[in-house]
């Protein structure tokens, strides 16, 4: 057993910038930060000046080469307390108080030999991109596919990032589902994630691959489920979920 | 106190009801779990308490309702920071299941369909502070939220209200089960904000 506690650190916000309309990536100098692994989240605190103080999760999104910052990208909830701050609000070189990494369960480590197939609905996509980006980093040599569910093109985070990662990643293959509004010329209408979709761009359960499934409770209730259908064993399947049921 | 964090006020909260440290209220009931849900029919469930020395008690789902239940109604604290007032419950208490079970352990894990695992103290489970839980208001607990049957132990961060739950086997020793191996915290008392190992 670990006995080491999560201390409380000050961290300063060296950049902040926008990946969709309500979506913002947070990049974040953490004194001593211990380094973490893709999938892991950490709590913030926000403090008020007359002392109230309101603390969320939030997933990370860089991987850890080691050293250098942090980075979280935070959805705005129009009718949260603390992502419209994030969202909005802050700018570099303000501080805040977090603590991590959180989670020794939701995490990919490059060390597992099976292939990985990571089902992302709206910005579930966020541990799956720190998934991405070790993978990408270490050159892992496991085939990985993403099958990202957004409301629209423009709802997509890290876009130009994974059509640059696709291109120059012969073992990464990515997927759109879109479910309000496709791209010009999509070949199928928009519609939620479907037995097809999972069966068509997912593993064959043959495969044994890794599966890692976040986003709202009802999209990844309903993934999860599709995959176990197909044959996966529910022991591979990691899920992460959140908002209301 | 901590960093201010400029230009961050937060709700109002004049009104806001006393919650545990860090936590937030929700009025909808958010689900957290770490795979698939499982579906369990009911004909194949059942409940089992296994003793440090191996004998074991069981019940079917019929005689499992069949026991004198209790309607609970109690404030639930998740550690992923939200907080739900006055749920409402009904279940078996851990008081009746133990009524029978001899053991000098002081120690419970309880084990859930799809391999999930939890340490409780036994004091923890009894004296009226525990239950297996088969109705959330008023209606068959809905299998993402444990059903058909879940541990509930409102007084502890609710992943130590185990879903699915199957079983409770005594151990001797405090062993961790699976959020806590993952560096959750081996109590999980919210009021004292014990989330993480070392909390």
């Amino acid at each position: 057993m670990k006995t080491r506690a999560l201390t409380w650190r000050a961290a300063t916000v060296s950049a902040v910038r926008w990946e969709t309309p309500s979506a913002r990536t947070l990049t974040l100098e953490v004194p001593d930060w211990p380094g973490h692994l893709p999938g892991q989240h950490l709590d913030l605190r926000l403090t008020a000046e007359d002392g109230y103080s309101a603390q969320r999760s939030y997933s990370i999104a860089s991987d850890w080469p080691g050293a250098g910052p942090v980075e979280i990208t935070v959805q705005r909830l129009d009718d949260g307390e603390v992502s419209p701050y994030l969202a909005d609000i802050v700018e570099a070189g303000d501080r805040i108080e977090l603590r991590g990494p959180i989670g020794g369960w939701f995490v990919w480590r490059a060390t597992q030999p099976a292939p990985v197939l990571l089902v992302a609905g709206g910005s579930g996509v966020v541990p799956l991109m720190s998934m991405l980006r070790e993978r990408g980093r270490l050159r892992a040599r496991q085939p990985f596919r993403l099958i990202y569910s957004v409301r629209t093109p423009e709802d997509a985070c890290f876009a130009d990032e994974l059509k640059r990662r696709v291109r120059d990643d012969p073992g990464l293959d990515v997927h759109f589902v879109y479910t309000r509004k496709a791209p010009d010329g999509w070949p199928t209408p928009p519609g939620r994630i479907d037995v097809a979709t999972l069966n068509t761009h997912g593993w064959p359960p043959d495969f044994a691959p890794d599966v890692f499934v976040c986003g709202p409770t009802s999209f990844v209730e309903t993934a999860a489920d599709i995959l176990v259908a197909l044959g996966h064993d529910p022991r591979k399947i990691r899920t992460e979920r959140f908002g209301g049921a | 106190m901590g960093i201010i964090s400029r230009g961050f006020g937060g709700r109002r909260r004049d009104s806001a009801p006393e919650l545990p440290p860090g936590q937030y209220l929700t009025h909808d009931f958010p689900v957290l779990s770490a795979g698939p849900t499982p579906r369990i029919p009911l004909d194949r469930w059942s409940f089992t308490i296994t003793t440090e020395v191996g004998q074991k008690h069981t019940w079917d789902w019929k005689a499992f309702t069949a026991l004198p239940a209790e309607e609970i109604t109690r404030d639930i604290h998740c550690v992923t920071k939200w907080s739900k007032l006055g749920t409402s419950w009904k279940g078996v208490s851990l008081d009746t299941l133990f009524e029978e079970v001899e053991t000098a352990a002081d120690f419970v894990m309880a084990h859930s369909t799809g391999g999930y695992t939890t340490n409780v103290p036994l004091e923890d489970l009894l004296d009226g502070k525990a239950w297996i839980a088969y109705e959330f208001d008023g209606e068959p607990l809905e299998e993402e939220h444990g059903g058909p049957a879940r541990l509930l132990v409102p007084h502890l961060y609710f992943w130590k209200s185990a879903k699915w739950v199957n079983g409770l086997e005594m151990m001797l020793d405090d062993e961790p089960g699976f959020w806590e191996t993952a560096g959750y915290h081996m109590y999980g008392d919210p009021w004292l904000e014990q989330r993480y190992t070392g909390d």
